[in-house]
């Protein structure tokens, strides 16, 4: 998943680097390690666990994995664009449910599962341009603070909106078999993580646009200085993010063919947690789509394996909790080391 | 050497911030193929008026030439594409972007032509090479080509900043203070990237405390004091006392 950032790095500028002596590609080998670092300690993360656990690997147990993990893995890439920029979407889970609600209220006026889809992204989208729009052109200090305020909003907004302030049955068959049914045996879902995905990473690797976030993320001074919009960048980030909610919201009602106000809870940390666990940074401005799917899985498994092994579930709070804690650390000594790295490098080219 | 009509030209450039009268009325004109320095004091004007013309800041009165025509400068995006460059001090550069992303990043070369600015796809193949052609033509040594600029040198990201801005120029190169920050082998890396701008037939403007570059680079030198031009002259050796009692407003 890191593959297409080590291809670009690698035919970009064919006589870059051709004096390297050996002791400087060693340097680069550590640096491509640090990069799937988190990719490596997933596969092992993978090969323990199946150890441990004979039916961790069996196809059923594999393809639960998958369904349960997709909801978390595409609304984690939009909170990873999002984090790209220095900013952080706490909204998301609200967000979320608020979606399934408009979908579902939607669904008792229409069969049309097109409307039904397209009312839930609208909403998604909708309460991410109200974040982006809040945040920038109130000029407040951090994103915090609006998606915070949307979080408890949303989820309000749900519950009054929702008949009952309760879970609505039903979904046209068409979510219903986007969210919960497979074909030769892999979830449905996870065709949909794997398009968000490459729609993502098109637009971030392949386009301007992606362009200007990853520069916005890195220097915002000087991304004005060098005429970037930078504020409908910023509005942009929220508005994917929200539809990433939206198709979210999609997924879950698909897959409980219902709707709840109750959705998505601690769904922002869930997101937050895969974003950094897989390897992205909260500098802004690095990492990739392939660091906010490789957390998503990363979390996944663990409570997965968890599960298979009847821990309970407050215990896995704790776990994951702790896990962050980790990968928040690892984050701080990877990049301390591949501050070193590149010193070395810069070095032993004067 | 001099085109008889100056590349740029500043008339009678007024700026106000509230209570502070920080231009009163500067002329000044560059031409092609020349170093100018601009000179002066803190709180002299200097910056100001690199900001008026660089577009940050728009002048209350007073009108701005390229090429004997006047221009509208409102932003730096216009003064971009009117053909003057502008090399900050905070340099503005991404330190998570390559040499080459940093050369082209809010004018990438994106195609197709049709599709709105943001919606294009990128060209990373012609960037990457016009880029690598520009940091040979300008002889920047840089570790590796294709790694982001954060750890680099002072005088690396230094030298980034002021080929970048030579790949864009046209007309107008502005570097403000370029080698406060570099030591002295730096410094000299960059005097001599000043120079071959120079050669290259660019009209720039040095701002600098360094008499010795001054002296050194600069074809002419242009002193303002308090947001007024008190002098024009052309630096030598001789002359240096002169300059300097020109600045700080006495006698030496």
């Amino acid at each position: 998943m890191t593959g297409g950032e080590q291809a670009e790095v690698e035919t970009a500028f064919p006589k870059g680097g051709g004096s390297a002596a050996g002791g400087v590609s060693a340097v680069s080998v550590g640096l491509k390690l640090l990069s799937i670092g988190p990719l490596l300690i997933l596969i092992f993360l993978v090969v323990v666990i199946s150890l441990l656990t004979p039916n961790f690997l069996k196809p059923i147990n594999l393809s639960n994995i998958l369904a349960q993990t997709a909801v978390i893995g595409i609304v984690a890439i939009g909170q990873h664009i999002v984090i790209l920029t220095r900013g952080i979407d706490l909204s998301v889970g609200s967000n979320l449910a608020l979606a399934t609600v408009v979908g579902g209220l939607v669904f008792r006026q229409t069969d049309s599962a097109s409307l039904v889809m397209l009312a839930m992204l609208a909403s998604g989208a909708a309460v991410g341009a109200i974040n982006g729009a809040a945040y920038v052109f109130g000029r407040l200090p951090h994103s915090f603070i609006i998606t915070l305020a949307t979080l408890s909003i949303c989820r309000g907004l749900a519950l009054e909106l929702a008949p009952g302030h309760t879970t609505m049955r039903g979904m046209p068959e068409v979510i219903t078999w986007i969210g919960g049914s497979s074909t030769f045996g892999v979830p449905n879902s996870f065709f949909v993580v794997l398009c968000v995905a490459a729609l993502v990473f098109i637009m971030a690797r392949a386009m301007v646009w992606g362009r200007w976030i990853y520069a916005v993320g890195g220097a915002p001074e000087a991304a004005v200085e060098m005429g970037i919009p930078v504020r409908g960048v910023l509005v942009s980030t929220f508005i994917i993010s929200g539809l990433c909610a939206g198709i979210g919201a999609i997924v879950l009602a698909g897959r409980t063919a219902a709707s709840s106000p109750l959705y998505g809870n601690l769904l922002e940390l869930d997101t937050i947690a895969a974003v950094i666990i897989g390897g992205a940074s909260f500098l802004g401005g690095r990492g990739n789509i392939g660091h906010a799917l490789v957390g998503a899985m990363m979390i996944g498994v663990i409570r997965n394996a968890l599960n298979l092994n009847n821990v309970d579930v407050f215990f896995q709070m704790i776990a994951i909790g702790t896990i962050i804690v980790v990968a928040v650390e690892a984050d701080v000594i990877r990049n301390r080391l591949e501050a070193r790295a590149r010193i070395m490098q810069a070095g032993s080219a004067q | 050497m001099n085109a008889a009509v100056p590349v740029l030209a500043v008339r009678n450039a007024q700026k106000r911030f509230g209570a502070v009268h920080a231009l009163k009325g500067v002329s000044l004109e560059a031409y092609c193929g020349e170093v100018l320095a601009l000179l002066g004091d803190n709180g002299a004007g200097k910056s100001t008026l690199v900001k008026c013309i660089s577009g940050v800041h728009a002048l209350d009165e007073g009108e701005i030439l390229l090429d004997g025509q006047p221009v509208a400068i409102h932003s730096p995006a216009t003064a971009r594409r009117a053909g003057i460059e502008t090399v900050y001090q905070d340099l503005a550069l991404f330190d998570n972007l390559t040499p080459a992303q940093n050369f082209y990043c809010g004018r990438e070369i994106a195609y197709p032509a049709w599709l709105p600015r943001g919606l294009r796809l990128l060209s990373n193949r012609a960037m990457e090479s016009e880029a690598a052609a520009v940091i040979d033509r300008l002889k920047v040594t840089l570790p590796r080509r294709d790694a982001p600029v954060a750890l680099m040198s002072g005088g690396q990201r230094q030298a980034i900043a002021v080929a970048r801005a030579t790949v864009f120029a046209r007309k107008v190169v502005i570097l403000d203070e370029p080698t406060a920050a570099l030591g002295v082998r730096e410094s000299r890396k960059v005097l001599v990237l000043i120079a071959q701008l120079r050669a290259e037939g660019n009209a720039v403007i040095l701002i600098t405390h360094n008499m010795e570059q001054v002296v050194e680079l600069a074809d002419r030198a242009v002193v303002l004091r308090q947001g007024r031009k008190v002098g024009a002259l052309k630096p030598t050796r001789a002359n240096q006392q002169e300059l300097v009692s020109m600045i700080v407003g006495a006698e030496v």
